[in-house]
């Protein structure tokens, strides 16, 4: 998460945009290994990648990343109710990021409910959360190049 | 099939999808009736069996309709590792001894020894119907889906053939087929590569009241099917009357198939062919059960980040007090 302000009170303003931007990369690359395109494209060919090519191993961490993003969002948002929003105010864009990340968790939950035994969804909106939740990861993409083009941060000071 | 009729054909794949739903509540007959919306599964009995091949022949003829009419030439593909799967021409339509797009249950046949005599025996083989399918569950598009009576399908309209669903399966079960589907709507020379086709044990014929074909046309009736918890306690009885071994009930987690046989799985998974499209019968840990558990970590971490924060924000309230007091 980066600041327009100047991150000087708060440790958490230094460490929060690179375990953010690490989990999404490992949730980014996990989720996209959930396609069968690894192997075809040879990237699960480059050394230490085969595991991209396990489709169970690439599910396994992919629900790892879920659990430990979890904690970090909650964390996040306890961090800034608690602590900096006396001192910083979130800019739009952080609203729409937070918009389609909660988009992107809602549909994802609904992924893992999917996957427990004894529960069965409809085949229409089995397939509206799969591909509604590739969708919004790809919109997050998008704008998070926008909004780096634009120097949009998340946090602004008041 | 023209493009315009593709995406014609998938949206009314994706109505076929919901009335599929719909079609699950139907009422059943008594012999095919779930109990307050309980899985359906059957048992296959494989001392029965006289591999005469009635079964395959009903299931053709009854889901004939269903089978892959690909467009030819298939579209060139890049990766050229992505290799063609065609089954189309006549000699590929006709291959009955392993399963195929257009053979989605096969006879299997094993010689072994029972009460001291060399015996063969045959048994149909086909989808296991997985009570948590692998393949619904990993199929990023939803195109594998798992309906409330115990039946994982395959949406013809909707897959794209890129295969995971065999990948992750324990079975191998479904097959592919080039050159037909959604894919040539899209990038079909980069992305997908036809359909995947299996067993969809007749979900149609079971809407509309009537038996899966293979049931119903077997003249030794080798399979029965009704409510999951009826056809497991058959097997237990067979079990212990009859001191035969059962496959099916916990394998993979429980699947809608279970077999009873004269011998021990070891010795029939030894006896039998193996290869792509003929099936094992592997003892197979459930697929999904870490992926189950991690489910359930994910319910305590927030918890965890709402106690890590709290106790951050209290600590940092406190020294913001003390700085006060001391400042005072």
């Amino acid at each position: 998460m980066t600041s327009e302000a100047t991150p000087n009170a708060f440790s958490e303003l230094t460490y929060f945009k690179p375990v953010y931007l690490f989990l999404l990369f490992v949730l980014g690359l996990t989720g996209f290994g959930q396609m069968p395109i690894f192997k075809r494209y040879y990237i699960a060919d480059i050394p230490g990648l085969g595991w991209l090519a396990d489709f169970y191993a690439t599910h396994y961490i992919h629900y790892i990343g879920a659990i430990v993003i979890f904690g970090f969002f909650v964390y996040a948002a306890v961090i800034y109710w608690g602590l900096m929003r006396r001192r910083f105010q979130l800019t739009g864009a952080a609203y729409i990021r937070i918009a389609i990340l909660a988009l992107i968790t809602i549909t994802g939950i609904f992924r893992v409910l999917k996957n427990l035994p004894d529960v069965v969804f409809s085949p229409l909106f089995t397939m509206v959360i799969d591909i509604s939740h590739l969708a919004f990861m790809m919109f997050l993409m998008i704008f998070g190049i926008l909004f780096m083009v634009l120097k949009k941060g998340w946090l602004v000071e008041k | 099939m023209s493009k315009q009729i593709s995406r014609r054909s998938f949206l009314k794949g994706s109505l076929v999808a919901a009335c599929a739903t719909c079609a699950s509540q139907v009422p059943l007959p008594a012999s095919a009736k779930s109990k307050s919306g309980q899985e359906l599964a059957t048992l296959i009995d494989i001392r029965k069996c006289i591999g005469c091949e009635a079964c395959v022949e009903a299931c053709r003829e009854v889901n004939d309709f269903k089978y892959p009419e690909p467009e030819k030439p298939f579209p060139k593909m890049y990766p050229n590792r992505v290799k063609v799967a065609d089954w189309s021409d006549e000699e590929g339509r006709e291959v009955r001894d392993r399963l195929t797009p257009y053979n989605w249950l096969t006879i299997q046949w094993a010689t072994v020894e029972v009460d001291g005599e060399e015996t063969e025996v045959s048994f149909p083989r086909r989808c296991m119907h997985c009570q948590n399918p692998p393949c619904a569950d990993l199929c990023p598009w939803g195109a594998a889906r798992k309906l409330e009576n115990g039946i994982t399908v395959i949406h013809s309209d909707i897959c794209l053939g890129g295969k995971k669903c065999q990948v992750v399966c324990p079975w191998d079960i479904p097959q592919r087929q080039t050159g037909v589907g959604i894919y040539l709507d899209i990038l079909p020379s980069l992305a997908g590569n036809g359909v995947m086709y299996k067993c969809d044990r007749c979900y149609n014929r079971i809407a509309e009241g009537e038996m899966p074909a293979c049931i119903e046309e077997c003249p030794e009736d080798v399979q029965i099917i009704g409510p999951r918890d009826e056809i497991v306690r058959e097997a237990h009885r067979l079990v212990e009357e009859e001191g035969v071994y059962i496959y099916g009930e916990t394998e993979n987690g429980g699947t809608n198939t279970l077999y009873v046989s004269p011998v021990p799985y070891e010795t029939l998974n030894e006896a039998i062919s193996k290869g792509p499209g003929q099936p094992s019968f592997d003892q197979v840990e459930d697929q999904m059960a870490h992926a189950d558990n991690l489910a359930k970590a994910m319910l305590i971490a927030p918890l965890a980040g709402l106690a890590a924060a709290v106790g951050r924000v209290y600590k940092a309230s406190k020294k913001l007090g003390d700085n006060t007091g001391e400042a005072s």
